[in-house]
């Protein structure tokens, strides 16, 4: 895993510097300079000024010295001076900007995933359902409200109509004279519009993304086969169905992390946030190159770590892909055959290879795969993987689905109680584990781009 | 504050979208719903004003946006600065005199004016500006006044010489700019890092109020100057507040949470302000405001070369129409780029009335008929009549005017198409290179009527304003003797001849000036529109005891 990290890593910085350069060549393309805000369209704005500042900031250079230069910099995470007057280290204005957007977004998410988690599984476990409709109803307007229309209703409503809130900023501007708890009733109230406005339309998105992916796993077979053990139908869902089907939130999660720092736009803008997303539009619309770029470095640096991050969390979460390698190789081997057909039914089901390998889920129906009847076994369902459908592309590179399959001894007498679990895992996992398959073509290959 | 907003808007800037206008003799309106019996004036209150972008820095002699010169203004003075009627009125000068030969300019200084920080203000002060500003290190969007100086001298602490190679007809408004403290700027200066210094984010002036503190992005906070050498401002604390989005600042406004918007739209002023909660906290207050608005030829188009074609345009188009639908009538009418009520302005020039017909005629006197009676107008090859009316996005009252010309051209038998570019891909691509028709663009006029860059043969470069690319023998050398005179008596005749010529040669269509439309809270008093505006006495606005909002400051 170590390894894996490390070599990601060590691939990201040529990543880096691609987009990078990429970027800088694009806004250094786009019409207009810095010089045409600066010195606007004026009589007065004499030419000899902006050649000056030409010469000053290094434009006068072709852009591939030009790159060089703020590249030599950049590494030495040196990202220079805003071109605007006020002339500050672009780091001092990001500085500044990040702990609000960082903030807003971070309360934002955990409401998102908070509401979103329950309302998916209540759909799909009810699919069809008048609650399924409404929600579908909920979720449908939610992706079509434009952010902008619904803050101003909200703000025309609950800032001029009723007086409740206040309709932009941060604080209120006595905010100094206010007392302790005054000021924290100050700030909560000025966040309540915003955090409402952006939940909404995430919300929309994410609740539908958790419906479809418990509904795959509910029609999973080890989902039918709990169900036929006679375990209610809470602890089906609760256990069984759900933590499989939260795999993709971890995903979500982590790929979410860039935007955390990016910060919206539209939301910033109508609320008077001084955030990030404000300070990058602004830039880029200045053609103030030094803050785009630091800005950018920022972002594309986030959106790597994210897709690292979301792949190593996703094999801590997914024992599939974090023994993959050891499993794959291994039941090359002869020896390791009978272990590799008893995986390739659990592949299809990543809650016996959890069992398996994490022992912590469910112990109780441990090695259910291995068990079931031979024209179950037989029959692949399909290569459709309990995940939704952003893993898909993982599974569907993993294993294929030979027909039949026998249980590796560990596993199969690990049926049952506690203690034989717990032997269960011990034997499974240095020996061969009961329920894996072949690894997935390669983790990181079905996300990131190379 | 008056001062630096005049001076900025007396740039003759293309506004690239949002109205910068102040004000003149038209008709200057109030509306208010009723007179809170006023009490005596009182210190105190806070003072809310919302402004769409943040400031780029403070020290506005290096900046160009308006916020941070309004800012600016507040915080710094110049020797002199624009008055009530838009004439030049002593401020830290407190006279000047020119020699006969208009060569020597020579400024007396107050004795009791002093930097925020208790050091007084001296000639030096002046001289160190004058040479921060033409040093070549320093990054001033706005030197050409200061460039054309010979010498500026200080021959005693409160006196300052200034000469000229050749008389500069806007001397005296050069020095309205703001005046830099060399106490605390002289080693940036000379460095070339005036950007860097200290100065430029906690400002030291000697202006009606102090510097508070600026969250960028957020806002900007200034005190009353206890010591101002006009008197300590009634309004002891201003907050601008930095709102990104017009429809936002608007709804703060409604909702009591801002003080003072700069411009209403038409139609919040008109039809979603007229409701008596509205009209009970703000007053209204509309005047015509110093940018027009005009569609421009390319001159270099054969097409366009000839004044019969451009005449024809001028009778297609009925102004008024436009006014009504793209201002709802809240702007009047312009027939020349001289600000109405300046003294240089006429308004006997020749007009064009709205008349199709006319129009017609005059297309083919210039060989553009209908020869197919499809309708359109072709040349004897029949090669028919059209064009790109072009204009810049993001504003849409010239989308609208667009829209309406295009309209009325059809009516002549021309047909015209619209393209909206983004600002800077539309300079660069279309205005400077002038690959253009027909444009839709506005231009500010300035409190002194020269206008040499915008009309001279000499300035038609890429780079120059002379964007149609006129020329004409008689304007050039009206401009080149307007420019050279510091009598105004003598100057009103060479540009009242101008507005005359221009009007005949039609380089531009005028369309009209808009109106300022402010509205400001109605606790305020002391608020008095006049031709400048209203902001030219922002000191002596006040709000009474009873009335006042914010305990604070």
């Amino acid at each position: 895993m170590a390894l894996f990290a490390l070599r990601r890593l060590l691939l990201s910085i040529p990543l880096l510097i691609g987009i990078t350069f990429v970027s800088y060549v694009v806004i250094s393309l786009a019409p207009g300079g810095p010089l045409d805000f600066l010195t606007p369209e004026d009589p007065n704005a004499s030419p000899e000024v902006k050649e000056r500042l030409v010469k000053e900031f290094g434009l006068d250079r072709p852009i591939h010295v030009q790159y060089w230069h703020w590249l030599k910099r950049a590494v030495r995470l040196d990202f220079g001076r805003s071109f605007l007057p006020d002339g500050r280290p672009v780091l001092s204005k990001i500085g500044e900007r990040l702990p609000v957007t960082l903030f807003l977004n971070i309360i934002e998410l955990a409401i998102i995933v908070g509401l979103a988690v329950p309302i998916g599984v209540l759909s799909a476990t009810r699919q069809h359902s008048l609650y399924d409709k409404i929600t579908t109803v909920f979720v449908f307007v939610g992706f079509a409200t434009p952010d902008f229309w619904l803050a101003l209703l909200l703000m025309i409503l609950f800032g001029v109509q009723l007086g409740w809130l206040p309709i932009s900023g941060l604080r209120s501007l006595n905010w100094e004279y206010l007392t302790f708890w005054q000021q924290q009733w100050d700030f909560f109230s000025h966040l309540v519009l915003p955090i409402v406005v952006a939940t909404f339309g995430g919300l929309a998105g994410f609740s539908r993304y958790m419906r479809q992916s418990m509904l795959e796993v509910v029609r999973q077979d080890y989902v039918q086969t709990a169900r036929a053990k006679g375990l209610t139908e809470r602890v089906v869902i609760s256990k069984h169905a759900l933590r499989n089907a939260l795999l993709p939130v971890v995903t979500i999660l982590a790929l979410a992390l860039p935007g955390l720092i990016g910060g919206s736009v539209i939301i910033e803008s109508i609320f008077a946030i001084p955030g990030m997303g404000q300070l990058m539009v602004q830039s880029v619309f200045s053609r103030d190159y030094p803050v785009v770029m630091g800005n950018l470095v920022i972002v594309a640096s986030l959106t790597l770590v994210a897709n690292l991050v979301a792949d190593i969390t996703y094999g801590l979460v997914d024992p599939r892909i974090r023994f993959g390698g050891r499993r794959g190789r291994r039941s090359r081997r002869p020896g390791g055959r009978g272990a590799g057909r008893c995986a390739s039914s659990g592949a299809r089901s990543p809650t016996t290879s959890s069992r398996c390998a994490g022992a912590r889920w469910s112990a109780s129906s441990c090695s259910w795969p291995c068990s079931r009847p031979r024209w179950l076994r037989g029959t692949p369902t399909g290569p459709t993987p309990a995940t939704s459908s952003t893993r898909r592309r993982a599974a569907t590179g993993s294993a294929p689905i030979p027909s039949g399959g026998t249980c590796s001894p560990g596993c199969s007498t690990a049926r049952g109680s506690r203690s034989r679990w717990a032997s269960c895992r011990s034997a499974s996992r240095p020996r061969s584990g009961c329920c894996w398959g072949r690894r997935p073509a390669t983790t990181a290959g079905w996300w990131t781009t190379w | 504050m008056a001062t630096r907003r005049a001076r900025v808007r007396a740039l003759l800037v293309w506004a690239a979208g949002l109205g910068l206008a102040t004000a003149c003799n038209g008709p200057i309106e109030s509306r208010t719903d009723e007179s809170v019996a006023a009490g005596p004036p009182a210190y105190g209150d806070t003072f809310i004003q919302a402004s769409i972008g943040d400031i780029g820095g403070l020290i506005p002699s290096l900046t160009s946006d308006q916020s941070s010169h309004e800012v600016g203004g507040l915080i710094y003075d110049g020797l002199v600065k624009q008055d009530k009627d838009l004439n030049l009125a002593p401020a830290m000068a407190q006279s000047w005199t020119y020699s006969p030969n208009c060569l020597e300019l020579t400024f007396k200084l107050r004795h009791d004016v002093k930097w925020h920080d208790d050091y007084p203000f001296t000639a030096d002060d002046v001289v160190f500006t004058y040479e921060a500003m033409i040093n070549p290190k320093t990054p001033a969007p706005f030197k050409e006044g200061f460039l054309l100086v010979k010498e500026a001298k200080a021959l005693d602490p409160y006196t300052v010489q200034i000469r000229y190679d050749k008389p500069y007809a806007r001397a005296v408004e050069t020095w309205s700019s703001t005046m830099l403290p060399k106490h605390l700027l002289q080693s940036f200066a000379d460095a070339g890092t005036m950007r860097e210094s200290p100065q430029n984010s906690q400002p030291v002036g000697t202006g009606p109020y102090r510097f508070q503190e600026w969250k960028p992005g957020e806002k900007v906070v200034l005190l009353a100057n206890p010591d101002y050498y006009e008197g300590r401002p009634y309004l002891s604390r201003i907050v601008y507040r930095v709102i990104p989005s017009q429809a936002t600042i608007f709804l703060e406004l409604k909702a009591n949470g801002v003080d003072y918007v700069s411009s209403l739209t038409g139609i919040q002023y008109k039809r979603q302000t007229e409701y008596p909660a509205f009209r009970k906290a703000y007053h209204k207050f509309r005047y015509p405001g110093g940018d027009y608005t005009f569609l421009g030829f390319n001159l270099k188009d054969p097409r366009f070369a000839d004044p019969r074609v451009r005449q024809a345009f001028a009778h297609a188009i009925d102004k008024r129409e436009l006014i009504d639908g793209v201002r709802l009538g809240l702007a009047t009418e312009a027939n020349g780029p001289m600000r109405p009520g300046t003294w240089a302005y006429t308004d006997d020039v020749k007009r064009y009335e709205y008349d199709p017909a006319k129009a017609k005629a005059l297309l083919a006197e210039a060989g553009w008929k209908d020869r197919d009676g499809d309708g359109v107008v072709k040349d004897r090859d029949g090669k028919p009549f059209t064009l790109t009316i072009r204009t810049n996005q993001g504003n849409d009252e010239r989308k609208k005017i667009a829209e309406i010309v295009q309209q009325r051209l059809k009516e002549i038998g021309i047909q015209a198409d619209i393209q909206l570019i983004e600002w800077a891909a539309f300079i660069k691509e279309f205005i400077k290179p002038r690959r253009f028709e027909v444009v839709v663009l506005g231009l500010g006029t300035g409190s002194d009527p020269d206008q040499y860059v915008v009309w001279h043969s000499s300035q038609r470069g890429p780079d120059q304003m002379n964007r149609t690319g006129y020329a004409n023998e008689e304007v050039d050398r009206l401009l080149e003797a307007g420019r050279a005179s510091c009598v105004q008596k003598e100057r009103v005749h060479y540009y009242r001849r101008i507005q005359e010529i221009l009007a005949e040669d039609l380089p531009m269509i005028f369309l009209f000036y808009r109106d300022s439309l402010p509205a400001v809270a109605a606790r305020i008093h002391g608020v008095n529109p006049a031709p400048a505006g209203i902001l030219y006495n922002f000191e002596k606005w006040y709000v009474p005891k009873a009335q006042q909002r914010y305990t604070s400051g």
